[in-house]
């Protein structure tokens, strides 16, 4: 028993450290094959022939790629992210700085789709073939369709320009950067910590449009795959069965349907939360805001790859994080999988 | 005289019994065409794709002569009237003969992505099912990592690492979207590779080769292409989403995603530059969608 639970905890681990070595030997022969020079990015192209040698052999370039790869490998594992090229501060504090913004975007965004993707879904399923379900469907079906990127520029447009219902692009209004001490980088929290009300209402309306936007792609993706999960249970005949015993129609889709779909649906939402933490690049872009997707972006255009590098270790991180996550809910949410 | 022969050609199609593979083949065509046409959203996606396609073949005389590239600086940013039904953009180029062309990037690109994609991830996946072993977990060891990553991302880091421009934005499109398409090869081949055929086939001495490419990949192939449709509106988002951050078609060549990143400075102020091709972008991948989606109730009822 105890040898069975260490062997299957072992291969999770030995499957998802391969999965980090995969994604960081990707992400490093891109970062090589790029036709931007890394030396010319650090010494700038009116540096002289000796110096621009000297850094060559600095960053370790005249190496073979797996020796580079190894060394950065054992540099990363120390802790040790490099500096950025682009901002000249260690790629870790980076980060640090980006990721919350990234967060507070994403768990927002993932919230609101989760409370209204999930009914919709499974409305959409109790009502099959009704008006319920096509209006679902219907949303559904723009949310795959719609380019995220000109929703937001749309959304701008309509409740920024025309209604000015919300902030514009950014965080915070350039009035207010600064101000509040940033505890966990989450502005929401920082500046109901500190009292600073005024700017977390400022801060609130720069996040409710991207937030929003965010949400219903998830929330799209989401009820999606609830509805057909749901429409899988509600043909089984313990449904039925149930029915027979006197449970309402609503009895038996919340407490004896909703039950059985709840592993493949926490699945879906760990698959959703996880893309939108990997940094939502377009959305970012449009909405101008310092997050991880950005981040990475720029590092990119800019051939910066310690940047890009500690950012997909990052996301490498996450996407971890998020599955071991979800393998915890599952314990709890399917009595089957306790025992084992 | 032709309702007679009409009625034996749709007795021919719809025969149980086909004497030849011909027929079998031309009756399959002819009940998916007919569970297509019956069923409305995906007749309209449908005709949304005919549509498209039509379009770009006649972009040339559609847009009456304007050039989708010719600039007139001193008939910036215009507002849609008769001369320029959609208005004009920041170079003073004509925003509906942009359009017009910007269909056949679009194909161009959604087209070269699947023939790219399809055949890489029918040969990792049905490769992986049917040799099993060390060979099978490599190959799906691969293909997760690839499926870990944000698919943008990797995208974006292919498209950076190998410059901007269409081919290099179809390689980093096909180099992310290949893994669903080895998934779902090697789960079709772990069956097919159990069925009692494969055995005879292989007692009779069919090669490896031969029962791949004659018995295997015929059977995996319906469900790639029913999954290719569904994707390419995802194909032609993702595609959006590079030339929006510039690493698409490159200027002047007229695209969607950066004909909207061109608008985005004006927004506030001309909201048609932007809106007009994000419009395209959507109607197309709606059509997309809603193929798809009767594709699969078409050929894969169980899964919808």
């Amino acid at each position: 028993m105890a040898r069975l639970l260490v062997q299957r905890v072992g291969a999770f681990f030995a499957s998802l450290a391969l999965t980090f070595v995969g994604l960081t030997a990707i992400t490093f022969l891109i970062s090589r094959l790029t036709k931007i020079d890394p030396v010319l990015a650090i010494v700038g192209d009116k540096a002289s022939k000796a110096i621009y040698d000297k850094t060559y052999i600095a960053l370790g370039l005249d190496k073979p790629l797996i020796v580079q790869y190894a060394a950065y490998l054992r540099k990363l594992i120390s802790g040790d992210f490099g500096t950025s090229v682009l901002t000249s501060r260690p790629v870790l504090s980076d980060l640090l700085h980006v990721f919350p913004a990234t967060f507070e975007l994403a768990t927002i965004a993932t919230i609101v789709g989760v409370l209204i993707g999930v009914p919709a879904g499974v409305l959409a399923a109790a009502r099959k073939d009704q008006w319920p379900d096509h209006v679902v469907r219907v949303l559904c079906l723009f949310g795959y369709s719609i380019p995220v990127f000109w929703l937001g520029l749309v959304g701008l447009f309509f409740f920024y320009g025309k209604l000015g219902w919300v902030s514009g692009t950014g965080r915070l209004d350039i009035a207010f950067d600064d101000i509040v001490t940033a505890r966990t980088g989450i502005l929401l929290i920082d500046s109901a910590i500190s009292g600073e009300w005024e700017i977390f209402r400022n801060a609130f309306s720069h996040l409710i449009l991207p937030a929003g936007i965010l949400a219903y792609f998830s929330l799209a993706y989401i009820a999606r795959m609830t509805r057909s999960f749901m429409i899988d249970q509600l043909g089984q005949e313990y449904i039925i069965a149930a029915r027979i015993k006197g449970r309402t129609y609503w009895g038996a889709v919340w407490k004896h349907a909703f039950p059985n779909i709840m592993v493949p649906l926490i699945t879906v939402i760990g698959l959703s939360y996880a893309s939108l933490l990997e940094g939502a690049v377009l959305t970012e872009t449009v909405f101008a805001w310092p997050g991880l997707g950005q981040y990475i972006t720029r590092a990119l255009f800019n051939s910066d790859m310690n940047a890009v590098l500690g950012g997909t270790v990052l996301v490498g991180a996450v996407f971890i994080g998020v599955n071991l996550f979800c393998d915890f809910l599952y314990k709890i949410f399917d009595p089957r999988l306790r025992s084992t | 005289m032709t309702t007679t022969s009409e009625q034996k050609l749709s007795q021919w199609l719809q025969d149980d019994a086909p004497t030849s593979s011909r027929q079998a083949v031309a009756g399959n065509i002819y009940r998916g065409v007919r569970a297509i046409v019956s069923n409305p959203a995906a007749l309209a996606g449908l005709i949304i794709v005919a549509m498209l396609i039509l379009l770009a073949i006649l972009a040339p005389q559609l847009a009456r002569g304007i050039s989708p590239i010719e600039q007139n600086l001193s008939n910036r940013l215009h507002v849609p009237d008769a001369a320029h039904w959609f208005g004009t953009d920041e170079l003073g180029r004509d925003i509906y003969a942009r359009t017009l062309y910007g269909a056949r990037v679009t194909i161009a690109m959604v087209v070269l992505v699947s023939v790219i994609v399809g055949p890489i991830g029918l040969a990792v996946g049905t490769l992986a099912g049917f040799l099993g072993g060390w060979i099978d977990a490599l190959l799906m060891r691969i293909t997760d990592i690839f499926l870990a990553f944000p698919g943008l991302v990797l995208a974006l880091a292919f498209a950076a690492a190998l410059g901007p421009g269409i081919e290099n934005a179809v390689i980093a499109i096909s180099l992310t979207a290949w893994p669903p398409y080895a998934r779902i090869a090697r789960a079709e081949t772990v069956t097919i590779a159990k069925s009692d055929y494969i055995a005879a086939a292989k007692m009779l001495g069919a090669s490896t080769w031969r029962i791949l490419f004659k018995h295997i990949v015929p059977l995996c192939l319906s469900s790639v292409i029913v999954r290719l449709t569904l994707d390419m509106a995802g194909i032609i988002l993702t595609a959006a989403g590079l030339g929006f951050l510039g690493l698409g078609a490159q200027p002047p060549t007229a695209e969607w995603g950066a004909m909207v990143s061109a608008g985005r400075e004006v927004i506030l102020d001309q909201w048609w530059v932007a809106t007009i091709p994000g419009i395209a972008i959507f109607v197309v991948s709606l059509g997309f969608n809603l193929l798809g989606d009767g594709l699969r109730d078409v050929f894969d009822p169980k899964s919808s």
